[in-house]
């Protein structure tokens, strides 16, 4: 196979760093605060790093969009065994209003330009929760999407997926090219190896601006405000069943 | 790596969103190291990140859920030391060509730091293990390099270092197990104590007495687990550094090939002293760690206990202790990392200034732990918090790789023989 796979990967505030929110409630901070590799972007990395490893692909690209710090996570994938990286490079106001529509053109742009085979991505990113890029993708691309994989196998020219749906599981066969977006059930990521992060080293990362790929990067939404979830309120304590009902009458429940 | 591991032990349990279960994922995320001003990758290039990313991603998913256990039962990892070798943990400053991963001194007290946060003990071991290698790599011929290095570096054998005997400790020089030189084979004979590892492990770096008296007399020999002659003591019971087995090491006209010497004869100490100064670097990188750990569990815990009315961390008392306690955390991982840099470059002051981190260090991070145990109250001393574990084990590093007494004599021998 000679095929080459494109993987996306977002910088995103980890996952075990607790959340503030910007006192002028545009946002939330992200100053200061520590950023790393989306989770089910390091495993569509790692699912696109066994790929080639049983040689069903010849290179495997990462591409990741944003600001000068984005190589960080670019560098991540490289350590893990991606190729090389493109760095598309979104700063300022632009990238504050970033959005799935916009990183979706953006990797249809690149996957023409790579002539890419195989698009995988995390099934949604752990900040924004979209869920949207991957299908976005695909629909621009014209492309079929095996989105939610937890098994990903090749059979001759097709892709076999397994899907992990509410009722449980969903198989798909999808013809390449296509885009998959990876679940927690794909793979357990590699830790990278010393040796392999001063390999990475060497590994190149191009950039690009999303002029050079013909795509514009302005949003169609404003976010008007963000604000912290309410605080739990204090419970209750009723005595009788008919309390019960009545309480919840009372709220408008039943 | 660590992120998904830990989503996944949250998600079996039903749930399909991955923010919901933050709690159960509580304990591995005390250790992954979030407060700004006292973040460990501050200063470091990109590629150094990684190495820490790698290390901390470890000691969060293969050690900390198992330090509390290891040390409990006393049990010597081995596995999971595998499974660090193969990340490449087994030989960090051992060159490429016989297996090890060719970083910087500076690279590996990073990483050593980021493992301690994990288990102090096993860690620690870790680092013992690195300097047997690097021993052999550095000071050992080619055909000494090329047997025992690469074995070493993927943890298929394991090393311990023996210097220290009953008679011995700080005056290290006048060590009295004896290697007579018989045709092809030296025949040793005496003991060692307090070998980590000891009985555990399979090749032993042995500094002995082939000369006369004093240094000059001393030289390094290597041997292997099963040589006749080779024996062990009981298994010591300690009050920290329990995952590594303590033995006294026994030799009795035990005859080890003259190949086996690492170096010429007389050369010995030199090499001793030449490992101390990494091995110094090493230990207090593994008391950076535990403090680093401590801290943010002493937070933590400020913020949950709440006592008369209000959170912990609402008490100035206390605020000042945990900014006094993150000032000496940042304070001694900066002169640690310089006496690391000082030591690469092999720069004149390298000597006094891994004596000087290792006594600053193992003393102001014990004293970390100590009041991070102080501030969980009675929590602190129960063995379900990890913060008594961190005390205990890091406790012994003021006292190994030279006591810190040894550490002051080095430092002023330095002051006052330069006028």
């Amino acid at each position: 196979m000679s095929a080459r796979v494109l993987v996306g990967v977002k910088r995103v505030i980890d996952y075990a760093v607790k959340i503030r929110v910007k006192p002028d409630r545009t946002g939330v901070v992200t100053d200061g605060v520590k950023h790393s590799m989306n989770p089910f972007c390091e495993i569509a990395v790692e699912e696109a790093v066994k790929l080639k490893e049983k040689k069903l692909v010849k290179e495997v690209v990462a591409v990741s969009c944003g600001p000068q710090q984005v190589q960080e996570t670019i560098r991540t994938a490289l350590a893990m065994g991606a190729d090389r990286g493109i760095h598309v490079e979104v700063s300022g106001k632009d990238y504050e209003t970033l959005g799935p529509l916009q990183v979706s053109k953006i990797l249809a742009a690149l996957a023409k330009k790579e002539q890419a085979d195989l698009i995988i991505l995390g099934k949604q990113a752990i900040d924004d929760d979209c869920n949207q890029t991957g299908q976005m993708t695909a629909a621009l691309l014209d492309w079929p999407q095996g989105t939610f994989a937890s098994e990903l196998t090749f059979e001759a020219d097709k892709l076999k997926v397994v899907r992990e749906i509410d009722g449980g599981l969903e198989t798909i066969m999808i013809k390449l090219p296509a885009v998959v977006t990876a679940d927690l059930r794909l793979n357990t990521p590699r830790y990278a190896t010393l040796p392999n992060i001063m390999k990475a080293k060497k590994k190149k990362i191009a950039n690009v601006k999303p002029a050079d790929l013909g795509v514009d990067v302005s949003s169609r939404l404003e976010v008007l405000k963000v604000d912290e979830p309410p605080q739990r309120q204090a419970g209750v304590k009723v005595e009788t069943v008919e309390d019960l009902v009545g309480k919840l009458k009372e709220a408008g429940r039943i | 790596m660590a992120a998904v591991r830990a989503l996944a032990r949250g998600v079996r349990l039903g749930s399909n969103s991955i923010g919901r279960n933050r709690s159960l994922i509580f304990n591995s995320v005390q250790r992954r190291g979030i407060a700004a001003c006292i973040d460990p990758s501050i200063g470091l290039t990109d590629e150094q990140k990684e190495f820490q990313k790698v290390a901390f991603d470890f000691a969060a998913n293969e050690m900390a859920p198992h330090m509390a256990e290891w040390d409990l039962k006393e049990i010597f990892p081995v596995e999971a030391m595998r499974k660090a070798a193969q990340l490449g943990f087994g030989g960090i400053y051992v060159n490429p060509d016989v297996g090890g991963s060719g970083l910087s001194r500076l690279d590996t007290s990073i990483i050593f730091e980021a493992l301690s946060t994990g288990c102090v003990s096993t860690t620690a071991y870790i680092s013992i293990h690195n300097m047997c290698a690097w021993m052999i790599d550095t000071f050992g011929n080619n055909e000494q390099r090329e047997k025992f290095c690469p074995d070493l570096c993927s943890m298929q054998k394991f090393a311990s270092y023996c210097l220290t005997e009953p008679g011995s400790g700080s005056d290290a020089a006048s060590l009295l197990t004896s290697a007579k030189l018989q045709g092809d084979h030296y025949i040793l004979n005496g003991s060692k104590a307090f070998i980590s590892g000891g009985g555990d492990t399979d090749v032993y770096v042995v500094m002995c007495r082939t000369g006369g008296k004093g240094p000059k007399g001393i030289s390094c020999l290597v041997l292997e687990k099963g040589t006749p002659g080779l024996s062990f003591g009981k298994k010591e019971k300690k009050v920290g550094w329990n995952s590594q087995p303590t033995r006294a090491v026994i030799f009795e006209d035990c005859a080890v090939p003259v190949t086996n010497r690492l170096g010429a004869e007389g050369e010995g100490f030199t090499i001793a002293m030449k490992g101390l100064n990494g091995g110094r670097i090493n230990i207090a990188s593994c008391s950076l760690g535990a403090a680093h750990a401590s801290v943010l569990l002493a937070r933590d815990h400020m913020c949950v206990r709440k006592q008369f009315g209000e959170a912990l961390s609402n008490s100035q008392f206390l605020q000042f202790k945990l900014a006094e306690m993150a000032t000496k955390l940042v304070a001694s991982r900066l002169l640690v990392r310089q006496a690391a840099v000082a030591l690469q470059e092999g720069r004149p002051d390298a000597v006094s200034l891994c004596s000087m981190a290792k006594l600053f260090v193992t003393d102001e991070c014990f004293s970390i732990c100590n009041q991070a145990l102080q501030i969980h109250g009675g929590y602190g001393y129960l063995k379900d918090y990890a913060v008594q574990q961190y005390v205990r084990d890091i406790r012994v590093h003021q006292i190994l790789e030279g006591t810190n007494e040894v550490m002051r004599m080095i430092i002023a021998r330095s002051l006052l023989t330069e006028s």
